[in-house]
């Protein structure tokens, strides 16, 4: 089942992972990852901490050697190649800029360990400052700076040395939320203006959706899928990538033959094919995707049990048959009414059980646990 | 191809090859001479002649004198710093200077001076004498030895006791406040025991020098009143009974280990760097 | 309270500088005297600067330090980056163990360990006088190493570990990103760690007593004067060294204090623009 990715970017294979695994300490935190990458790509590395997705980054940079598998780059392999021989570089998680450096002297640093002239880096550390809005802050100390600033140099320490892919390892998890949101549409416009590969690890699904061209989604060390975020979120491959990427009602059910499935004691048109007879699935519907009709029309009905008003829309919780939906509406319902839904077949997304399926998908205890877990974990870690 | 940080390892090569030669191996030399004689047959003479009346003296001396020597600084230090870590920021600087200029001038010199003042004719005597007191008599007693280790090695007390004072975070004591303790109730039961490391490493840092002193009691004890360091330094520099003065440092060692290990059972703090170093 | 402890740090204070006052008074003695004072004079002060030995002494003690000190916070320095990178924790903590045996012994113990050392050396090579320079200089370097390696160690682990690994990034060999960017970092420690050795190794007496012949220090030699009478001009040599150490001392705090004089006159400023 799984899916090609169509619009592929540019063209050759540019990095190309194959069944690289690693341990730290004894704890598998790679198990046997393939991936590749392709030229002039935006590919975003997306799950909770602890998944793997930093340890795939820092192999690729040549900051870890994998256990076991190969790393090939432009079709040579490079498995213990050191980092300065890698026409990678990479913008840090903080940073890392030399405080000891100005911005000019950081910028220019990689030019310097290459030799180059002292013109050629002078015009080009200054056309950089231009690109990232820094003009006028060469003799600046580092330290002065804003979070937002610091990253705009770190970003120009990095491209400068033009490489061929750039590594960036949650570049934005330490600024603001308005400021981040700038942040993301600059560096998706800089991946475009340069035609370089953005490698991008973040553990923020709103962020890989909005930027990427393609979406890595790891979780314990494996990769869940690989897709344009519209796939990933319209067409979730199991019930891991379904709940970490938005919210979504998961509930068992029974693929009864192509196009019918069964769930919540009820058979429901769908789009889906290609499963057995009668195998038991997981079914995604979006919150966002449920209509509300009356209990006459309706495919399902339940009570209403919490209200919550989120501004644009109520976030309502319905049970049905014991099962607490989370449903998305811009009309108000009252607490405790009955009211029918109804799905349209194509809101449907059945799945293949998987070791996740039953860990998520009911909101009784309406909370996004998972969510707040792997940010707090995330905030641990940073 | 074999990666950079494994290489790295091996800038600690020098160190560790001189830690072994002049570290572990004079250590061992200490034990060998403790155990032979001089023609380098094994024997417990050595150790069983540090049993004697006169060396058994010695060396209760030096532990009781330390001991209240410590203890004196212990009393002085704490409130020295717990005043200085509750001070203003710049006015605590000029301060832990003050505490440390004194030991930049060599100790030997400060001792001898500290004989002008304490002698029969001395300052203080003048001093005392001008306002019409007594005299008294101070050099070449036990207490003017102890004032010398007092004198020599306060500094040591105060210096971790304040840094481990000046770390305790101030909103744990408004904590305390406000959940109705008293002053005296915040010293005792949030400051003294969150300064218990700093107090635990100024104890060794004043102990082990005070029990090894050889210097002090010769210049303010007048002679009389022998000290471990004072017998080991005679051994090796009049007596050339090397084997002897092994064993007495052998002993001292041991000694020393042991309040050691006694002392962190109070401590749960890993010792790697500990508040020894301000 | 406040009065309280304005006179307990009076006190302590005037405790610990006491005797150097009184070195410091006696060292303008008219006469011979360090316990009888007889007379305003800058008598010694002329007579140190003729005082060869004296003279001498300082300078050994100054090549002693700068070079013990030298050389330790080389080996010490290259030491804390080797072990920064150690994984196992246990090798670790016993390297650690035994490289902070010197600060954790007694001195005399230090001293008597290395003499036995040297002394058995020249006798198995037959040497008549099996202590000298290159012996005290080793010594030197063996209780220097340990805080060295305290001081530095720690930078170590402050530094953000992905600074060397942004060097190597932009094309630093392991050895570049050491120099370029790793030292420059832990700069502040090798400083603490150098001035620390350069006070302890000026300072020394009893391992110097132990493992030293013919090399005579500044402490040595104020050790032998001790044995029979010290005249004012050693106290007129500590008094000027004293001074010179107050105002190094002073000199270093100097911009410190103006930033701290800037910082009033702000907050002066700003509470006026309130008022």
């Amino acid at each position: 089942m799984k899916k090609t990715v169509e619009n592929k970017p540019g063209g050759g294979k540019i990095v190309e992972l194959k069944n690289i695994s690693k341990a730290f300490g004894g704890e598998r935190v790679l198990d046997s990852i393939s991936l590749d990458i392709h030229d002039d790509e935006f590919i975003t590395l997306l799950g909770p901490s602890g998944c793997g997705k930093t340890t795939t980054l820092r192999i690729i940079g040549g900051f870890e050697t994998a256990d076991s598998g190969d790393v090939f780059f432009d079709g040579k392999k490079i498995n213990s190649l050191p980092p300065h021989k890698r026409s990678v570089n990479t913008v840090f998680q903080r940073y890392a800029l030399f405080p000891h450096l100005n911005v000019y002297e950081n910028i220019a640093f990689g030019l310097r360990i290459a030799k180059k002239p002292e013109a050629e880096i002078r015009s080009a550390v200054k056309t950089m400052l231009a690109k990232v809005n820094l003009s006028g802050f060469e003799r600046r100390h580092v330290e002065s700076l804003s979070g937002g600033q610091q990253q705009r140099v770190a970003i120009a320490r990095a491209l400068v040395n033009q490489p061929r892919v750039l590594l960036l390892d949650e570049p934005l998890g330490a600024l603001d939320l308005k400021l981040r949101k700038d942040m993301q549409r600059e560096l998706k416009e800089m991946q475009k203006n340069t035609g370089i590969t953005f490698i991008y690890v973040t553990h923020d699904q709103e962020e890989a959706l909005s930027m990427s061209d393609t979406i890595v989604v790891m979780a314990d060390g494996k990769i869940q899928q690989i897709g344009r975020p519209e796939d990933i979120y319209n067409e979730p491959e199991n019930a891991f990538v379904a709940n970490f990427i938005g919210e979504s009602n998961i509930v068992d059910g029974v693929m009864l033959e192509d196009y019918l499935v069964s769930f919540a004691g009820q058979t429901f048109k769908c789009e889906d094919k290609g499963f057995g007879k009668n195998e038991p699935v997981d079914v995604v519907v979006r919150p966002e995707d449920i209509d509300i009709v009356s209990v006459a029309d309706s495919m399902l009905t339940g009570d209403v049990e919490s209200v919550t008003f989120k501004g644009d829309y109520y976030e309502i919780i319905v049970d049905i048959e014991g099962f607490k939906w989370m449903i998305e509406t811009t009309d108000r319902q009252a607490v405790g009414a009955t009211i029918g839904i109804s799905i349209d077949p194509y809101e449907i997304q059945v799945m293949r059980k998987s070791i996740y399926s039953g860990t998520f998908g009911d909101y009784s205890s309406f909370s996004d646990e998972i969510d707040t877990m792997s940010d707090a974990k995330a905030g641990e870690e940073a | 191809m074999k990666r950079a940080p494994s290489l790295r390892k091996f800038a600690a090569a020098p160190h560790l090859v001189w830690s072994v030669l002049f570290i572990i191996a004079p250590l061992l030399f200490v034990a060998y001479y403790a155990f032979t004689d001089s023609t380098g047959a094994f024997t417990l003479s050595n150790i069983a002649a540090l049993t004697s009346a006169n060396y058994r003296m010695t060396f209760m001396r030096s532990i009781s004198y330390s001991l209240i020597a410590t203890v004196i600084c212990l009393v002085i230090a704490y409130p020295v710093a717990y005043i200085i870590a509750r001070s203003r920021k710049h006015v605590q600087g000029t301060l832990i200077m003050l505490i440390m200029l004194p030991m930049w001038m060599n100790l030997l010199i400060r001792t001898y001076s500290w004989m002008a003042i304490i002698q029969d004719t001395g300052f203080l005597n003048e001093i005392l004498n001008a306002v019409g007191l007594p005299k008294i008599h101070i050099i070449n007693t036990p207490g003017a030895v102890v004032l010398g280790m007092v004198y020599n090695y306060l500094p040591y007390m105060i210096l971790p006791i304040y840094s481990v004072i000046v770390k305790i975070d101030h909103r744990l004591i408004e904590a305390a406040k406000d959940l109705g303790a008293s002053g005296l109730q915040v010293l005792t039961k949030i400051t003294l025991p969150l300064s218990i490391s700093g107090i635990i490493s100024g104890i060794t840092m004043v102990f082990v020098p005070s029990i090894s002193t050889f210097y002090i009691s010769q210049k303010l004890g007048g002679g009389n009143y022998d000290m471990i360091g004072d017998a080991i330094e005679r051994q090796f520099m009049s007596n050339y009974n090397y084997n002897l003065g092994a064993a007495m440092s052998f002993v001292l060692m041991i000694l020393i280990l042991l309040c050691m290990a006694l002392m962190n059972r109070f401590s749960d703090d890993d010792a790697e760097t500990g508040g020894m170093i301000i | 309270m406040k009065v309280l402890s304005k006179l307990c740090m009076f006190l302590v204070f005037f405790f610990l500088y006491a005797p150097i006052i009184v070195l410091i008074l006696f060292s303008f003695n008219a006469g011979r005297s360090t316990g009888v004072f007889s007379g305003f004079s800058l008598y010694w002060y002329k007579e140190i600067f003729q005082n060869r030995t004296a003279l001498n002494a300082l300078l050994n003690s100054l090549i002693l330090a700068l070079s013990s000190a030298g050389i330790a916070t080389v080996l010490g320095t290259a030491a804390a980056a080797g072990l920064h990178k150690f994984r196992g924790k246990y090798t670790k903590a016993v390297i650690m163990n035994v490289t902070n045996v010197p600060m954790m012994n007694p001195d005399i113990v230090t001293g008597v360990s290395m003499m036995l050392l040297f002394v058995f050396i020249g006798r198995a090579l037959g040497a008549s006088n099996s202590l000298n320079f290159a012996t005290l200089l080793i010594a030197h370097v063996t209780f220097n190493l340990p805080y060295v390696i305290v001081s530095v160690l720690p930078k170590f682990k402050q530094m953000d570990k992905n600074l060397p690994e942004a060097a190597l990034d932009l094309g630093c060999t392991p050895l570049q990103a050491f120099f370029k960017i790793e030292i420059p970092q832990i700069m502040p420690g090798i400083f603490t760690g150098f001035v620390m050795a350069v006070t302890l190794s000026i300072d020394d007496f009893v391992i110097s007593h132990f493992t030293s012949s013919g090399f005579q220090t500044l402490p040595l030699l104020i050790y032998s004067m001790t044995k029979k009478t010290v005249t004012p001009d050693m106290y007129a040599l500590s008094t000027l060294i004293f001074v010179t150490i107050l105002l190094l001392m002073l000199l270093s705090n100097l911009p410190s204090f103006a930033d701290q004089r800037k910082e009033n006159k702000r907050i002066r400023k700003a509470s006026q623009k309130k008022g």
